[in-house]
């Protein structure tokens, strides 16, 4: 899972066994899925619709119950929706559609959430909340209104939203989905220069190339190496920008 | 889309801790529901002009919101008057005009006024995610207020879909008639708004969760009582007082 040996990398996810499958459905989405998931990893998720990629980013942040299976997380076992409470201050998850991320009438008051919820106090939060705008370019943004932002800016608020709670994982499902070019190269200029570990989905080439040292893709419920593409990330490895 | 016009603003009325709104405007809107004297009404009023006036709002819209509540007051106007029993004032042929009738119009048109204009002035100039925080401080259940933002959220998601349903009929040719074939259309437009919106509040709560959500709203407003505070709140209780003794001295 990660192209070079390195000796402090733990494993920061790991699942075992997992087997999901929707009610009403009567096929596994998730079926005996494995997947270990160490720090610094920067993986890249491409496989069809339907190949329960969106599924396996709401397991692991508890969204959804899998019906059989081990979730590990920073090397905790965790079961109940108490022990994903930690989860989600560490894990970041941008949702496929932005204007389900962002509820609150400003920007501001949106990116603050997170902190808030932490406990920060309000001079704290918007301070987070600010900084966090500054780092991804958005100064000046924080009394506009967050249904009126066009869906490029609404796709980086939203990832603000994320980034304010400073979590140590991000799960990116589809961050540039139906964008134009432009943003999306915005986009992954942005994430490129995070220093963090992520799991992202997409379906678009340019994403998974410049931004995952790795290729994965899921077919049967499963997840594992996808070989060609593999290959190609190898040859031109990533390096992290400072 | 829905807006909130009136939290942004700069006026002293603004910055009044919001706790203390809450508490006068529910108080006041009490003492000019159950007062009944001219002169209360017409205080009343007068102060809610004043309120709207120090609030800075745009007039136009304060206009446009009451002129939604004038449809029901002209309707109490048509009816009222010609239906109450008592002194007549007016008489033409069978129909005659009372003097309780009116009285009676003209206070509930009175007491409305003064009501809207005052929660136009106090209320709507906080933003809905602070009048949840505020009403939540003062001791209203968690699950109350939550019910009250979500459905604020609800109502903006529901009418974004249901623009989107409508121009996607209107696209495919659709012309509403009085025929079954409309109303069939209405009806699948409705479900489908009651489908897609409570899919999309699930997906909201989720993302909300993911960010460590746990049932409470935090929100960026100070509560912190300044100085002024203490002033506003001697002045609306002052105004309370003179109000109810206004009606029963």
């Amino acid at each position: 899972m990660t192209n070079n040996n390195n000796n402090e990398k733990q494993i920061r996810i790991n699942l075992a066994g997992i087997f999901f499958k929707y009610p009403g459905s009567n096929k596994h989405v998730l079926d005996d899925l494995h997947l270990h998931f160490h720090s610094g990893d920067r993986i890249g998720i491409m496989a069809p619709n339907g190949s329960g990629k969106t599924t396996l980013l709401h397991i692991i942040m508890g969204i959804l119950k899998p019906d059989a299976g081990i979730i590990e997380i920073f090397g905790k076992p965790v079961r109940k929706d108490k022990d994903f409470e930690d989860v989600r201050r560490k894990i970041g998850l941008l949702f496929q559609d932005a204007d389900d991320q962002l509820f609150s009438p400003t920007v501001l008051e949106d990116v603050a959430f997170g902190p808030l919820n932490l406990g920060k106090s309000r001079d704290q939060a918007k301070k987070i909340a600010l900084e966090t705008l500054e780092e991804l370019g958005l100064s000046g943004f924080e009394n506009r209104i967050t249904y009126m932002l066009s869906g490029g800016e609404k796709r980086l608020v939203a990832l603000a939203t994320v980034l304010s709670m400073k979590p140590e994982i991000l799960l990116l499902d589809e961050p540039g989905a139906g964008l134009d070019e432009k943003t999306k190269s915005r986009l992954i200029d942005v994430l490129s220069k995070i220093d963090l570990s992520y799991i992202l989905i997409s379906h678009d080439n340019n994403f998974l190339f410049e931004l995952s040292d790795s290729i994965y893709t899921m077919k049967n419920g499963k997840i594992f190496p996808c070989e060609k593409t593999h290959q190609h990330v190898h040859s031109h490895p990533h390096i992290s920008h400072e | 889309m829905i807006k909130e016009p009136f939290a942004i603003g700069n006026s002293w009325i603004h910055k009044i801790d919001p706790r203390v709104k809450v508490i006068f405007a529910t108080i006041y809107a009490y003492v000019i529901a159950l007062s009944n004297r001219f002169p209360v009404l017409l205080t009343a009023l007068l102060i809610s002009i004043l309120l709207v006036w120090f609030a800075h709002l745009d007039l136009r819209e304060v206009i446009g919101r009451l002129a939604v509540v004038f449809l029901f007051l002209l309707l109490i106007w048509v009816i009222l008057p010609f239906t109450f029993e008592g002194e007549t004032l007016y008489q033409f042929r069978q129909i005659k005009i009372t003097l309780p009738g009116v009285a009676f119009s003209a206070r509930i048109t009175l007491k409305t006024m003064a009501i809207l204009l005052s929660f136009m002035a106090l209320i709507s100039t906080m933003t809905i995610a602070t009048l949840g925080n505020t009403l939540n401080s003062l001791g209203l259940s968690n699950k109350l207020v939550l019910l009250f933002l979500m459905t604020y959220r609800y109502i903006f998601v529901i009418e974004e879909e249901y623009r989107r349903l409508r121009t996607a009929v209107k696209l495919r040719g659709f012309r509403p008639g009085t025929n079954i074939h409309s109303y069939k259309t209405f009806a699948y437009i409705i479900g489908m708004l009651f489908v897609r919106a409570s899919i999309r509040a699930e997906r909201v709560h989720q993302a909300m969760r993911c960010r460590g959500f746990r049932g409470k709203f935090y929100t960026l407003n100070d509560f912190s009582s300044a100085g002024q505070d203490r002033l506003f709140s001697v002045l609306f209780t002052s105004i309370t007082i003179g109000l109810i003794m206004l009606e029963y001295y």
